[in-house]
């Protein structure tokens, strides 16, 4: 049992790896989504549209196996000889398209919610659009966008479990391999359903120090 | 100038210029088109036919074709033109998450790219004008309308315009609170600023215009100095606009 403590917290420090990584990644993938949806542009529209579509629409896990396995058939057709992308990777890559496809539609809503004054009062004054954006938009949008995208904070940190069925020793991996070779699944699941709560907790915390900072004074909240 | 919404047209070949230190106001039922071609003026709507001209440049514009509509071909030039452009608006559009000051302090800090300590200077220069002097550190949404629309009407001033455009900068306000906005303004008209007013504060317009230019359905109806448009109205339509007004 001592033995599996270690491997518990190599589990937990891949599980919060794979989580950050990819929720930073979709994050900035949610961002461009959303932009790319509301742009005046017809082609970035639609791609972002699609991408949406079939990203929400295929469960997490099939997502996974596919750029699993597509992205070494990928690789090697590219290449030309056979290259196995690593699970890592391909985990990373899998829970960032996911989570940016959902955070498009959290991104957009915020942004809809931002009154059309606010952009003509900055862009009157000869703002040029990056800077309305930087300004203008994303503080306000942040508040807006906060409460959905701490859900899907969270349930991207208890998607990683997924990843284990590629192989990557996250926490789950560490929990299922315990619980057979020890026989105490009990004790190995709850161990790990622990592990998950603190790390969503410890989010939760995080994410209402954020939204505090973000309140706008008189507001309500 | 033309403008068509996505059902009809808003502005029907509209001429209209405007001469430094001069006071335009611009008048006209609900639906006239006057917001519409203020708008224009500084590119919040793109025109789908017609030529602008702004300080000296001819804005560069793609006419509407096969559906598309009218767009800016010069983004840069737009902006510098908008940055000289000042413009208030019916409903304030002060950023509900910076204080006034920061609000007033955005454009000279990073359209002029002026050094912070100026840029607040300025700022607090422009809403002492507006009498805001003690509220600047106060967010949007703890001031009256009036005191939003005169931080507004600092913002635009903190650009340094050399061209003010109010669109129906008393509309949003209580009876009470127009007043004081008022009052600015025609402080503002004193100083000799190149002004384009949409109102509908009849009385108001008379007394600090130069010129007038009355809208109806989408185009000029009819323009000419204040004293003599207000006075001996041409139009019989602008007769009756008039007198209902007082």
């Amino acid at each position: 049992m001592n033995g599996f403590a270690i491997q518990f917290l190599h589990g937990l420090s891949m599980t919060v790896l794979v989580a950050a990584v990819s929720g930073v990644l979709g994050t900035a993938v949610g961002l461009a989504g959303a932009a790319s949806k509301l742009s005046a542009y017809r082609i970035p529209m639609w791609l972002a549209e699609i991408y949406t579509t079939v990203i929400r629409g295929v469960p997490e896990l099939l997502v996974i196996l596919l750029i699993y396995f597509g992205g070494t058939a990928a690789i090697t057709f590219v290449i030309g000889r056979y290259v196995e992308i690593s699970a890592l990777s391909a985990g990373v890559i899998a829970l960032t398209v996911v989570f940016g496809a959902y955070s498009t539609e959290i991104f957009r809503g915020a942004i809809l919610s931002i009154p059309r004054g606010q952009w003509e009062a900055a862009s009157s004054i000869g703002l040029k659009s990056w800077q309305i954006w930087l300004l203008v938009i994303l503080p306000q949008m942040v508040r807006v966008a906060l409460p959905a995208f701490c859900n899907l904070w969270i349930s991207l940190l208890k998607d990683t479990a997924l990843i284990s069925v590629v192989g990557l020793t996250d926490i789950m991996r560490v929990a299922f391999v315990g619980a057979g070779s020890m026989r105490a699944p009990l004790t190995f699941y709850l161990a790990a359903s622990a592990l998950y709560l603190l790390l969503t907790s410890l989010s939760l915390l995080a994410f209402r120090m954020i939204e505090q900072h973000f309140v706008v004074p008189g507001q309500l909240r | 100038m033309r403008n068509r919404s996505a059902i009809t047209p808003v502005l029907r070949g509209v001429t209209l210029t405007a001469h430094r230190h001069e006071v335009i106001c611009i008048l006209g039922s609900s639906g006239s088109g006057k917001s519409t071609l203020l708008r224009c003026l500084n590119l919040l709507e793109v025109p789908n036919r017609g030529r602008m001209w702004a300080l000296g440049e001819r804005l560069k514009l793609r006419e509407a074709v096969n559906g598309r509509g009218g767009a800016v071909l010069d983004r840069r030039q737009i902006q510098r033109v908008r940055a000289s452009l000042g413009m208030v608006f019916q409903s304030f559009n002060l950023w509900p998450h910076r204080t006034i000051l920061e609000n007033v302090a955005e454009g000279p800090t990073h359209v002029l790219r002026q050094p912070r300590r100026e840029a607040i200077g300025v700022a607090e220069q422009y809403l002492a004008q507006v009498g805001l002097a003690d509220r600047r550190h106060h967010y949007p949404r703890h001031l009256s309308g009036g005191q939003q629309q005169r931080a507004g009407i600092a913002r635009a001033l903190a650009m340094e315009p050399a061209v003010l455009l109010f669109d129906e900068p008393t509309s949003a306000l209580d009876p009470e609170l127009t007043g004081e906005v008022l009052k600015v303004i025609r402080s503002l008209a004193e100083e000799g600023r190149t002004m384009l007013l949409v109102t509908h504060e009849i009385a108001f317009a008379r007394e600090v215009s130069t010129r007038a230019a009355f809208m109806h359905d989408g185009k000029i109806e009819e323009e000419g100095p204040s004293q003599r448009l207000f006075l001996d109205p041409a139009s019989e339509r602008l007769r009756r606009f008039l007198q209902s007004h007082y």
